[in-house]
């Protein structure tokens, strides 16, 4: 037996008995941002692969939301912060052993760039819209010119975004559950499948919603794949990593982890669309919505169990 | 110059005295504190091991917190002490989540507050705060690079180890067990 109290009294908030000092800002950031990240990841690619007409929501409207979401992540990132007039402090270095430092410059360049994708849309949107100056008219012309090229640099900058919002938490050794390589692609998957819901859930088009659930398929089976390899890599770890598999593996998150996300955010939209893709007829926004609030789960209890791991000592 | 502190678990009678003194001396805020004591019980009776601890920042020579950073505010102090610079920290809470030892905690004035092995005496030749205060003269604190320190001599002829090392922090508070 071991058994070690704290003789002194120590009671900090946020710190004792429990580390939890991310609340609920860092898991909706991280859902956001992965969102986010999704969406222009498909709508770069459908457009470097020249198919602008066949996937009209893929490239077009459902970057529309891209913009929203990473203000309201980063909206929620700032609320997160405790000394809030000091973050323009981020901006003043860089610091490449940092993943928050990269991730806060990558956001930086693609919250901006995103919106002028948007915007070379919006005429396209709302038919009388009016840039009313010169000179944005100009930048329009400009931007929707360089397209090709801008949706490259989104590309490459999307799937940063994407990995990141995984590194963030895998980059902390202190904490086992999140210490481990797999999460920075896991989180990647479970981005591009949120961001590949909301397209087919948004899309009229049968081919576009056939091929968008077909890709989402795929992600799961990969996800799951990874989620998979994820407890085979802690059960084969170290005892703090087997502690924290333990939390999943009949400790206080096994029901909310393998009901709400696996079972309910993975398998079952993903029989859904299976059917669907069968010929059933089910209402899209169903395995959509699965998927969404499965993700949403999946980043909530990853942050809330991972504050509980620690060192034993 | 390499700064670190010994501490003999086998002397320390776990009175808080270094607890205190800390907070007394840093004017740390009222709930919170920069060290503290742990009591670790060992073994099943009869046969029960006692260890107590006086803990703090391990001003570690690879910290996770200075190196996830993401505006530098976490950073070293000649001599290897991690300190905090208050108006370069946005709050993140990053370095909270890197501590293996849960050393630092968020100041309700926003910034991240932790022990700075009492930097400001430590410049002008003095001990730290619980270093000084002590009962049983059970901690020693110097420069692990000069032999002649308290904290060498204390090494040097006892079994010490460092709290986990697993983490790969390279810790520099030792505890002569």
């Amino acid at each position: 037996m071991k058994e070690e109290i704290f003789v002194s009294g120590r009671h900090i908030p946020n710190i004792d008995p429990y580390l939890h000092i991310w609340h609920w800002q860092i898991p909706v950031y991280l859902f956001l941002g992965g969102l986010a990240a999704g969406i222009l990841f498909f709508a770069a690619l459908y457009t470097i692969l020249g198919k602008e007409k066949e996937m009209p929501t893929t490239v077009k409207w459902a970057t529309f939301l891209v913009p929203v979401a990473l203000v309201l992540g980063l909206f929620a990132l700032f609320l997160d912060l405790k000394h809030q007039l000091f973050f323009w402090r981020l901006y003043t270095t860089v610091r490449i052993e940092s993943p928050m430092s990269w991730g806060a410059w990558v956001l930086m360049l693609i919250t901006p760039l995103s919106m002028v994708w948007v915007a070379t849309y919006i005429k396209e949107l709302i038919p009388n819209w009016d840039w009313k100056f010169e000179i944005l008219k100009k930048f329009e012309k400009l931007a929707i010119e360089y397209r090709k090229s801008m949706a490259w640099v989104l590309l490459i900058l999307s799937v940063i975004l994407g990995i990141y919002t995984g590194i963030l938490l895998s980059a902390f050794n202190a904490r086992p559950l999140w210490n481990t390589s797999i999460l920075g692609p896991l989180f990647l998957v479970s981005g591009m499948s949120t961001g590949a819901a909301t397209i087919m859930w948004m899309s009229k088009d049968h081919f576009e919603r056939t091929l968008m659930s077909k890709i989402d398929l795929i992600l799961i089976g990969i996800e799951l794949f990874f989620i998979v390899h994820l407890f085979m890599g802690f059960m084969a770890s170290s005892e703090v990593q087997i502690q924290a598999a333990d939390l999943f593996l009949g400790g206080q998150f096994t029901v909310s982890f393998w009901v709400f996300v696996v079972l309910l955010g993975l398998v079952f939209p993903a029989v859904l669309e299976i059917l669907e893709l069968r010929g059933y007829k089910i209402p899209v926004a169903i395995p959509a919505f699965l998927i969404l609030f499965g993700g949403l789960m999946f980043r909530f209890i990853m942050v809330e169990a991972g504050q509980i791991t620690r060192y034993l000592y | 110059m390499r700064y670190a502190m010994a501490i003999d678990t086998k002397k320390c009678v776990g009175c808080s005295d270094c607890v205190v003194a800390c907070q007394t001396e840093n004017n740390v805020p009222h709930g919170y504190c920069r060290d503290w004591v742990v009591e670790a019980m060992d073994g099943s009776y009869p046969n029960l091991e006692l260890e107590i601890r006086s803990e703090r920042c391990n001003h570690c020579d690879n910290s996770p917190c200075v190196r996830c950073c993401p505006t530098g505010a976490s950073h070293y102090e000649a001599g290897g002490i991690v300190t905090v610079t208050h108006n370069e920290c946005i709050g993140c809470g990053a370095c909270i989540e890197s501590c293996p030892y849960d050393a630092r905690y968020s100041h309700p004035d926003g910034y991240v507050d932790k022990c700075t092995f009492c930097m400001h005496r430590v410049v002008k030749g003095e001990k730290p705060a619980c270093v000084s205060v002590c009962p049983t003269n059970c901690m020693y604190f110097g420069d692990l690079d000069d032999p002649s320190s308290d904290v060498s001599k204390a090494l040097k002829n006892r079994k010490y180890k460092t709290l986990a090392p697993e983490a790969g922090t390279k810790p520099h508070i030792f505890y002569l067990t």
